[in-house]
């Protein structure tokens, strides 16, 4: 299993904003058809750190690889070449807490966006694209809706569809169910779930626990942006060692 | 009123457009004057854009630039702004063509009104557009940066058509200021409408009757543009929902 080739790579990592040090010091690796959790308190450092992958964050140290390349770094962490990141980020699939759905675009028109003016697919195949995916996350009907007009159950569907629709190495969830109503979280986990179970690559930072026992291959528990136990969900969860990580399973349920 | 009335309805024939009525002057005026109000809000629009992205992004000196050029400009009445600019750089740009031997050149109403309103307008502009810009929700913008968009298709294809809908009401306001603005450059003489209506009023007499036309083309001229301006702004609001609807 594990000479399956390095999805992501993240190593000592540190993030402070101003004199506050969010990140201390945390790696991750991430193989093509793992499924990483992220998990932890609020202010532990967990969405910063999946924010340093695709640098939304600029990490303060600390080294990034995608798919075996370096990401090019100056001394102070902060990306030298725009060009690479800019075609690194195309190769990641970003799905967002709040959706973040362009609102002046159709449903069919935020798919087929960056592939057709980034990616220059041609618009044919990018729509059938689109559509063979809105299927799949149950939204065929949704193509011509404007994203206000949905729910935000719909909304987040259509956003990780959106985010396939750039044909990613790897998929990147920030808390992907934590903006939405109790009762339409699970219809967006049973979309992530099938991408999990059909073997993609993904980084998902959560508060469902459940959830991230159910789908996670690794599971990563950080606390105050340091990386205080790690393993496979069965041990994190059902034999946790650290007395942190098993006063947050009480707390969390 | 009513002899005021009974004074005015016999001067209504001046108002035709054949001599010897002045109907067609007023009109040409009126022409002349959406030309220059055409020509200032788009060069307005066009700083306004770039004003705006450098208040916001750019570097610590341009922003400064940025800040004098919006300060000045909002500080100082519009019509000793046009006097300045419309003498005074017309004036140096004729020494400087002196000074290497070329003739003195005159420089066109339109270009120079265009050019004067243009500048004052942009001002404005770089407000509105920078207000709108912060306006658009950050999460949208990270997203398109988060996919890997360029920066700059990311302003076409994002950010501006986005920000359209905060900034339609403003710019509406500043095209209707760029329709009133134009009377100013009365002062320095060019045949806009108001200039246009104060020579037909003096050389007739009928003030009250051509003032009043002016009126009503200027009311003609702003009602349009609120209907225009309504169309553009309900495009603008495309996917969003209305509000108590």
């Amino acid at each position: 299993m594990a000479d399956r080739p390095v999805a992501i790579r993240v190593a000592a990592l540190r993030k402070s904003f101003g004199t506050h040090e969010v990140l201390k010091g945390v790696s991750l690796t991430a193989r093509e058809g793992d499924v990483v959790a992220i998990i932890g308190g609020s202010g532990s450092g967990k969405s910063t750190m999946l924010r340093c992958i695709n640098f939304l964050e600029t990490p303060s140290a600390g080294t990034i690889e995608i798919g075996g390349e370096a990401v090019a770094m100056r001394g102070d962490g902060s990306p030298s070449d725009r060009r690479q990141i800019e075609r690194l980020r195309q190769s990641l699939g970003m799905v967002f807490q709040s959706f973040n759905l362009w609102t002046h675009k159709t449903v069919l028109e935020n798919l087929i966006e960056v592939p057709v003016h980034v990616l220059k697919t041609p618009r044919s195949d990018a729509e059938a694209r689109a559509h063979k995916l809105l299927a799949r996350v149950g939204l065929a009907e949704k193509a011509g809706a404007y994203p206000a007009f949905m729910s935000g159950g719909q909304q987040q569907r259509a956003a990780i569809a959106r985010a396939l629709c750039m044909e990613p190495r790897a998929m990147l969830f920030d808390e992907p169910t934590s903006a939405l109503d109790p009762e339409l979280v699970g219809e967006v986990l049973a979309v992530i779930k099938a991408l999990a179970d059909e073997g993609r690559t993904m980084i998902l930072v959560t508060h469902e626990m459940k959830f991230a026992r159910e789908v996670a291959s690794h599971v990563i528990y950080l606390h105050n942006g340091v990386i205080e136990e790690e393993g496979p969900p069965e041990t994190l969860f059902g034999d946790p060692k650290s007395e942190r990580l098993k006063q947050f399973l009480k707390t969390v349920g | 009123m009513q002899i005021l009335g009974a004074i005015q309805a016999s001067t209504l024939p001046l108002l035709a457009l054949s001599p010897p009525g002045w109907g067609a002057t007023l009109l040409l005026g009126l022409w002349n004057s959406v030309q220059i109000a055409f020509g200032a809000f788009a060069l307005g629009l066009t700083i306004g854009i770039f004003g705006a992205y450098g208040k916001l992004y750019g570097s610590p000196v341009v922003k400064d630039l940025l800040a004098i050029y919006t300060t000045i400009v909002r500080a100082v009445p519009e019509l000793v702004l046009i006097l300045i600019l419309y003498f005074a750089v017309t004036d140096a740009v004729n020494q400087v063509l002196l000074s290497f031997g070329h003739d003195r050149i005159q420089i066109s109403g339109i270009a120079a009104g265009i050019a004067v309103l243009g500048v004052v307008q942009g001002a404005y502009s770089t407000e509105v557009l920078r207000g709108a810009i912060l306006a658009v929700p950050a999460g949208q913008i990270e997203a398109a940066r988060a996919m890997g968009m360029p920066a700059v298709l990311l302003a076409r294809r994002i950010t501006l058509p986005l920000m359209m809908s905060f900034a339609i009401p403003g710019l509406a306001n500043l095209w209707l200021v760029a329709t009133k603005d134009t009377a100013l450059l009365a002062v320095v003489g060019f045949a806009e409408l108001t200039q246009a209506t104060r020579q037909a009023a003096s050389t007739t007499k009928a003030f009250f009757t051509f003032f009043a036309a002016a009126g009503v083309l200027y009311l003609l001229l702003s009602i349009v543009s609120t209907l225009i301006f309504s169309r553009i702004e309900a495009w603008a609001r495309k996917g969003q929902r209305r509000m108590g609807g």
